[in-house]
C-alpha cells in the first residue's frame, strides 16, 4: 500500500511508505530469527510548515516508533522520510548535524526528561551550546528570551529541576525544544503526565509558540479531546498502519473508518446529556506479531465483509485530503 | 432507591503527621452514598480524593496518617471507630476497590484462578470444589472469554484490559454493597476504557451495589455518575447532581476546571486555563484554598474558608460569591 505524495511547496517533513520491522529472536548462545513486529508498516503522511500533524491510536500501534523515525532515533527498515524535499539518507554530516538541530521533541514524562543534577539554565542552553560558540552574556539573553518565552522567569535558570512542578518542568523542556529555533518540535503525549488544570495552560502556551514562531508540531496522543484541540491535521492509526487521515475538522465531523468510528464513540462526553451511537469494539489489539490476514482490523470490526480477511484494503482519498483505507468504501 | 444512605460520611478529616508539619490530605469532607447510586469524585492529584477512598476502606498509611475527625457511617455503624479486624470482615465483602494498575493488584507469582479463589474463601464458606465453579463463575460475569482456560494464566500473560477484569472479578466477589474505583480505567486504552466502563455499569445493574468513581476526568463523570462531588486541596469544593454540575457548575473551580477541558465534540479555538497551581497542603492559604488562582477572589475570601452553601436541591458549594446572593 503504497500513496506517494504530490510533493507540496510547504510540507517540512515528508514521510513516505515508512516501515519499522523489529527483529523477534529467540536462543541464548545461538539467536535465531522467529518473526518480526511489524511496528510501523507504510506509513506515508507530510508535517506541513506552521501547522500540527495529530497522530492517534491505541497503545502499540506505532505512533510513538514512527515519531522515533522522525527524530533519527530509529532508522526505518524501508522508506524515505525528506526534510525539505531532501531524502535524509543521503544526508551528509552537515546536514544531519542541521537535521536535529531543526527537528527536537518534548516528551510525556517532565520528571524523567530532565537531568536532575543540572540547573535548569544549563539545560535550556546545552543545546544551544553544543551547536553553536556563543559569548556569556548572548547565551544569558537567550536563556532569559526562552524563558519568558514559555511563562518562567528569568531568576528561575538556577533553580533545580525538583524545585518546579509538573507543569513547570514540562515549560523547561518546552524551553529546550525551542533553544534552537527548531523547524518541527515531536511532541510525545506532552499533556497525559500533568493535572487536569494544567493541561490547558500548556496546550496554549504551545499553540501560542506556534503562532509566534511557525514552528510545526507531530503530536503523538492518545486522548482525541487534545488533538482535536491541537492539531490541523490528523491520522489515526491502527496496528502500524494509517487507516484514515484528514483535516481535523473533517475527520471528527466526517469520520469514516469503522476505527475511527469507534474511537470517537469510546472517547468520553463532555456533557451527561451528550449520547453517542452505540459502536462497541469487542475484543482487543492483536499482537503485531502475528497480526490478522487481510485488513488488520477485520476481527474487531463491526462492518466486517467477506473480502475483509482476504484482502488488504489500500489508503484511497474519498474526498478532498481525507483518506481512508476501508473496503467499506 | 431506598431513603436511607449506605454510606454517610461527615466531616472526615485525615492527616498525616510530618517532621516538617500537618499534611491535611482530607480536610472536612462530607458527603452521603445512597443504595445503587454512583457518585463521582472528581479533583486533580493532591486533591484527596484517594486519601478519602482509603479512609473509607480504612487504609490509610500508618503511622503517619490517621482519620483525626469525622465520622464514616456505613449502614449506621461508624468505621471510623472500627478495628483492623473489624475492618477486615467489611474490607472486601462490603466495601471493595479497584485500583488504577492492575499489575500492582494482581500477584505476579500466583495464577489468575489461585487469586480469585482465595477471595471466594475469605468471603465464602464453601467446600474446595464450589470454590472452582464460583471463581469462573465470577470470570464469566466480568466477560473473559474461556474463563476454564484463564484460570490457569498469570497475571503478565494477560492483557491490561483483561488484568482490569480480573481485579473487577475480585472486588465484587463478596457481592459488596460499595465498590470504589479508584481511576480504574486511567491506565487503559480508550476502547478497552469504554469496555470496561460498560461491565461496571452491567454488574450494578445486577448486584445494585454503589459504586464511588475517584477520577481526574470529568468525561468519567458525565458518563457513569449519578451524583458528584469536586474537591481541591482536601477539601469538597462543590458537590450536586450531575446534570446539575454539568449545567450550572457554581464553583469557580468548577466552573474553570470545565472550561479548560478540550472537547472532541465541538471545536474551540481557545481554551480557558486556570493560572497558577494547586497550593502545597502542609502550607494552604489561610482563607478559600482556591482563592489565589481564582478569578472572582474578593477580601472574604482570604479571610476564611467558606461554609458549604447551599444552590439547589442537592446542590452544594463552598464559595463566598454565593453566600451574598
Amino acid at each position: 500500500m503504497t500513496t506517494t505524495y504530490e510533493q507540496s511547496t510547504n510540507a517540512i517533513i515528508q514521510l513516505d511508505n515508512i516501515q519499522k520491522y523489529f527483529p523477534v529472536t529467540k536462543g541464548l548462545i545461538l539467536r535465531h530469527l522467529v518473526g518480526e513486529v511489524k511496528a510501523v508498516d507504510g506509513v506515508s503522511f507530510q508535517i506541513r510548515e506552521g501547522e500540527t500533524y495529530g497522530l492517534v491510536g491505541e497503545s502499540g500501534c506505532g505512533k510513538t516508533t514512527t515519531a522515533k523515525m522522525v527524530l533519527q532515533v530509529e532508522m526505518p527498515t524501508s522508506g524515505q522520510i525528506r526534510f525539505n524535499g531532501k531524502d535524509i539518507a543521503d544526508f551528509d554530516a552537515d546536514d544531519r548535524k542541521l537535521y536535529r538541530s531543526s527537528v527536537q521533541a518534548v516528551f510525556q514524562d517532565p520528571w524523567s526528561s530532565l537531568n536532575p543534577r543540572l540547573k535548569v539554565g544549563s539545560i535550556i542552553l546545552e543545546p544551544l551550546l553544543a551547536n553553536q560558540t556563543m559569548s556569556k552574556h548572548e547565551a544569558r539573553e537567550n536563556l532569559e528570551r526562552l524563558l519568558n518565552d514559555v511563562g518562567l522567569h528569568s531568576y528561575q535558570a538556577d533553580y533545580y529541576p525538583h524545585e518546579f512542578s509538573g507543569g513547570q518542568r514540562q515549560r523547561i523542556a518546552i524551553a529546550r525544544a525551542l533553544s534552537l529555533q527548531p523547524k518541527v518540535i515531536v511532541l510525545d503525549e506532552p499533556v497525559s503526565a500533568l493535572d487536569v488544570s494544567i493541561r490547558a495552560q500548556i496546550m496554549n502556551l504551545l499553540k501560542d509558540l506556534q503562532k509566534r514562531y511557525g514552528v510545526s508540531y507531530l503530536l503523538i496522543a492518545h486522548n482525541l479531546a487534545t488533538v482535536r484541540y491541537m492539531s490541523h491535521q490528523v491520522g489515526v492509526m491502527y496496528l502500524g498502519k494509517l487507516v484514515e487521515e484528514a483535516p481535523t475538522r473533517e475527520l471528527f465531523t466526517n469520520p469514516m473508518h469503522p476505527y475511527t468510528k469507534a474511537l470517537i464513540t469510546a472517547s468520553l462526553p463532555s456533557h451527561p446529556d451528550i449520547q453517542r451511537e452505540e459502536l462497541v469494539l469487542s475484543g482487543e489489539v492483536p499482537s503485531p506479531l502475528n497480526p490478522p490476514s487481510g485488513c488488520s482490523f477485520h476481527p474487531r470490526c463491526p462492518f466486517v465483509l467477506d473480502r475483509c480477511s482476504r484482502e488488504e484494503p489500500v489508503l484511497g482519498e474519498l474526498a478532498p485530503g481525507h483518506k481512508v483505507s476501508c473496503h467499506l468504501y | 432507591m431506598a431513603d436511607t444512605p449506605v454510606l454517610d460520611v461527615q466531616d472526615l478529616k485525615t492527616h498525616f503527621f510530618t517532621r516538617t508539619g500537618v499534611v491535611k490530605a482530607v480536610d472536612g469532607v462530607s458527603f452521603t452514598l445512597m443504595p445503587g447510586e454512583t457518585l463521582g469524585i472528581v479533583g486533580e492529584s493532591g486533591s484527596g480524593k484517594s486519601m478519602t477512598a482509603l479512609s473509607l476502606m480504612g487504609l490509610v498509611p500508618q503511622p503517619a496518617g490517621r482519620i483525626v475527625g469525622g465520622k464514616i457511617l456505613f449502614q449506621g455503624e461508624d468505621l471510623v471507630q472500627k478495628t483492623q479486624s473489624e475492618m477486615q470482615a467489611i474490607r472486601g465483602r462490603e466495601i471493595c476497590m479497584i485500583l488504577q494498575d492492575p499489575m500492582t493488584s494482581l500477584n505476579p507469582v500466583f495464577t489468575v484462578g489461585n487469586q480469585v479463589v482465595e477471595t471466594v474463601r475469605q468471603v465464602k464458606e464453601a467446600s474446595r470444589f464450589s470454590l472452582k465453579d464460583r471463581a469462573i463463575e465470577l470470570l464469566q460475569k466480568v466477560k473473559i472469554a474461556s474463563p476454564e482456560d484463564r484460570m490457569s494464566n498469570y497475571p503478565h500473560q494477560m492483557s491490561g484490559g483483561m488484568r482490569q477484569r480480573v481485579v473487577g472479578s475480585i472486588a465484587i466477589a463478596g457481592s459488596p454493597k460499595v465498590l470504589i474505583a479508584d481511576e480504574a480505567t486511567t491506565s487503559l486504552d480508550a476502547t478497552i476504557q469504554y469496555q470496561y466502563l460498560a461491565l461496571l455499569k452491567e454488574l450494578q445493574a445486577d448486584t445494585g451495589m454503589s459504586i464511588i468513581f475517584i477520577t481526574h476526568d470529568f468525561g468519567i463523570v458525565a458518563k457513569m455518575c449519578d451524583r458528584v462531588a469536586v474537591m481541591y486541596a482536601g477539601r469538597m469544593a462543590e458537590i450536586a447532581d450531575v446534570r446539575d454540575l454539568f449545567n450550572h457548575p457554581a464553583h469557580p473551580y468548577t466552573e474553570a476546571l470545565m472550561r479548560s477541558v478540550p472537547n472532541v465534540d465541538e471545536e474551540v479555538e481557545y481554551l480557558y486555563s486556570i493560572e497558577g497551581q494547586p497550593p502545597a497542603l502542609d502550607n494552604l492559604p489561610p482563607g478559600c484554598t482556591f482563592a489565589p488562582r481564582c478569578p472572582y477572589v474578593f477580601d472574604r475570601c482570604n479571610e476564611a474558608f467558606p461554609d458549604l452553601i447551599q444552590v439547589g436541591d442537592g446542590h452544594s458549594a463552598t464559595c463566598w460569591k454565593l453566600a451574598g446572593k
